[in-house]
């Protein structure tokens, strides 16, 4: 039954069509939350997708949502390592996949936006990705393009010149929730009881995310699915052990430049050392020096590089990297602040190959590559 | 989470002309002294470094003191000094005492410290003051004066004459609700010290001690108690302003005695449960004192943390610095004449001022 209803919502996006809202949702994902101010409607995530492909929604006319968020290639820009706006200027940051960001309760690597509706106006006009000065060329475009001026119209009923910002990111993040996958062969193995659905190095990996690796504590699998994401912010010390002895001169110089007015969205990507704040950049907490957002570990094999700023290139290289107790060479500093949950794993090599094939079965079904099919039966 | 402690002061310090890059401090106003004169100064207890064999020591304290100590660092305007309230050490042993001392040797405010059981009963503090100097001693600061008490001595037939070993005579003390264990005094000596220097200073100088027991007897068991309190407290009620400071219970605790407030500070260790969960014996809890939520077993830093501490009009204000949790302040109110938590106080309490 699962299987009938994962097919028709695959065929429903990857058609492009708008997909049909009170659709089951797919096997390991719980119902998408959607906010009460923006119920989705098939013109809503018709129009978020046209908006999410618009390349002249950047001041070079070469930048769409799409370009970094490919939907050929799980929604992110792999392998690049961190992203390329307008220009070929790269940021600071690994582009996340938007599949299944629905769930997250914060947006970006920081949490630094509260939803995606906020989260989908900044790289407009964030310098380094799209570029726009502002909005307005956007509303521009909306109000007198024909086909915008329909789709808007369909959308939220309104004439042109009462368009404005607020209903594009709604229209962006309505056909942001439609973009959820699951069905991956972990989902038919643990949620569908097809003990068959992960090959057995898959099968003992998952013993070691349950238990030595420690995994689950933060990539989270609750009784009827898995987001593999708490919603928290970890110090895990990637990124901040590269500046952690300057820590004490950048915290102070960062504070002190938003204090007088720093726009914190476009100082963290562009400024290396500030992106590397983390989520003390937002809230200026001491427990958040250095810390990320939990990604969801969902199609994680199709994403490479990994970790908020792609210092990783293989799923390998990050086992290795938690297995050392949060440093990428072993012997390496450990970072001050480093979140409690980190420490030496002591796994051993047959643990980081195993529990490396179960992170390759988390891969769903229409973001499957060739290359990266080790969970699924031969 | 700190977030509201580190919103709430970085908010005041960006309204301030004067301090920008400030990190999250509070802000100090001595009413007794020039504003110039403002400080501050952090607060780190109870590391209990514990030293396992080799080059091995248990990871997860020596990351809560590091941690600690990193952050005290980044505290703008800098902390004028830092106390460590004793229990760097677990069982006492100079590889345990050389490890924490070389973590707060990072420190890059000058430094005191207070002496703790667990850094005192194997050689009774030779090594430790080797690295740290005097074991009771007072100086003053901007307008303050400043004790620093052994609190953690008991009877000299305990301490000389019952145990075959140091290393045993170290282990009953570490112990908690040990029949062999024998409570906490500061002991003659050090009283008759502490009046001669009291003597020195006048009665309306604010004075903060520090203890690495509690001045005041809330539990026996665990030693949250020093068997004189109540002669070191009559030391200290002629003056106007008395604060009493200490580490070992790893909770927060505040109470008022008279003209005596009372505040603990956190362990950078682990967190004790409230001394009422042991059911079959008395305890006195401070009736002001809220206790903090139980910590999430899952967050290995939760429940513990440091302080920061203003002297402000001459009473102590602890801005707690936790981990994973709310943050907490609990400052002395003046129309109250007690500590309060400023967040959470939602009715008035009585504090209990016959138990001491």
């Amino acid at each position: 039954m699962n299987r009938r209803h994962t097919s028709l919502w695959s065929v429903l996006v990857g058609a492009g069509l708008p997909a049909a809202i009170a659709l089951a949702g797919p096997l390991g994902l719980p119902p998408v939350p959607v906010p009460a101010s923006n119920p989705m409607t098939p013109e809503k995530i018709a129009l978020g997708s046209t908006l999410f492909n618009d390349k002249r929604f950047s001041s070079t006319g070469e930048v769409s949502c799409a370009t970094c968020h490919d939907a050929t290639k799980a929604f992110t820009d792999s392998p690049r390592k961190t992203s390329e706006g307008i220009k070929q200027l790269t940021g600071t940051r690994n582009a996340p996949t938007v599949v299944n960001a629905a769930f997250f309760e914060k947006q970006f690597w920081d949490g630094r936006s509260a939803d995606l509706e906020d989260q989908s106006q900044h790289p407009f006009v964030n310098p380094i990705e799209m570029g726009l000065p502002d909005h307005e060329p956007i509303l521009k475009i909306a109000r007198t393009d024909a086909a915008y001026i329909d789709m808007f119209r369909k959308a939220f009923a309104i004439e042109p010149s009462a368009i404005t910002m607020e209903h594009v990111k709604m229209a962006i993040a309505s056909f942001e929730r439609t973009l959820v996958a699951g069905d991956s062969p972990f989902d038919k193995y643990y949620f569908g009881g097809d003990k068959t659905a992960m090959n057995e190095a898959a099968v003992r990996g998952f013993q070691v995310f349950l238990g030595d690796g420690r995994c689950v504590s933060c990539h989270t699998i609750e009784q009827d699915h898995a987001l593999f994401t708490d919603n928290r912010f970890h110090n895990v010390g990637v990124g901040i052990n590269r500046i952690q002895d300057k820590v004490p001169q950048i915290a102070p110089r960062f504070l002190e430049a938003k204090a007088k007015g720093l726009d914190v969205d476009k100082a963290v990507l562009s400024d290396p050392s500030s992106s590397e704040l983390g989520r003390f950049a937002v809230t200026d907490g001491l427990d958040e020096l250095g810390a990320f957002k939990t990604p969801t570990l969902r199609n994680v094999a199709v994403t490479a590089p990994f970790m908020h700023d792609g210092s990783l290139a293989t799923l390998r290289d990050v086992v290795v990297h938690y297995n050392n107790g949060g440093v990428t060479n072993k012997g390496d500093k450990v970072n001050d602040f480093l979140s409690g949950g980190i420490r030496p794993l002591n796994l051993e090599e047959q643990q980081i190959s195993d529990l490396v094939a179960f992170m390759e079965a988390l891969t769903s079904p229409q973001h499957a590559r060739p290359a990266t099919t080790a969970g699924v039966q031969p | 989470m700190s977030n509201n402690y580190s919103r709430r002061s970085f908010l005041k310090t960006a309204g301030s002309v004067a301090a920008v890059g400030a990190l999250p401090v509070t802000m100090v106003e001595l009413a007794f002294a020039k504003s110039s004169e403002n400080f501050t100064f952090a607060y780190i207890s109870d590391a209990h470094i514990q030293h396992m064999s080799g080059t091995r020591f248990v990871n997860n304290w020596d990351r809560g003191l590091i941690r600690a100590v990193a952050e005290a660092n980044l505290m703008t305007p800098k902390p004028d000094f830092v106390m460590f309230g004793g229990d760097l050490a677990q069982l006492g042993s100079k590889p345990e005492l050389d490890h924490g001392a070389g973590m707060l040797a990072k420190l890059t405010a000058p430094l005191h410290a207070v002496m703790g059981e667990h850094d005192y009963y194997l050689d009774l503090g030779e090594y430790w003051s080797k690295l740290f100097g005097p074991q009771y001693y007072s100086f003053d600061h901007k307008g303050v004066h400043f004790v620093v008490l052994n609190s953690i001595l008991t009877t000299d037939e305990w301490t000389f004459k019952r145990w075959p070993t140091a290393e045993q005579r170290m282990l009953e003390m570490a112990g908690l609700d040990n029949p062999n264990g024998s409570p906490f005094m500061v002991g003659e000596k050090q009283r008759e010290w502490l009046a001669k220097d009291l003597a020195k200073v006048s009665k309306d100088t604010p004075v903060v001690v520090f203890s690495h027991s509690p001045l005041q007897k809330i539990y026996k068991g665990w030693n949250f108690w020093t068997d004189d309190a109540e002669q070191v407290q009559a030391l200290l009620a002629p003056f106007d302003k008395v604060n009493v400071v200490y580490g070992h219970v790893h909770q927060i605790q505040y109470n008022q005695i008279g003209n005596i407030s009372f505040n603990s500070v956190m362990a950078t260790a682990w967190p004790w449960p409230y001394p009422q969960s042991y059911a079959q014996a008395e305890t006195h809890l401070p009736k002001l004192t809220i206790p903090m939520n139980r910590a999430d077993p899952f967050f290995e830093r939760d429940a513990t943390g440091w302080q920061m501490i203003d002297v402000n009009t001459g009473r102590v204000a602890l801005a707690y610095n936790l981990y994973n949790n709310k943050s907490r302040t609990v400052a002395f109110d003046p129309k109250l004449g007690h500590p309060v938590d400023k967040g959470l106080q939602t009715v008035a309490l009585e504090p209990n001022r016959t138990h001491y």
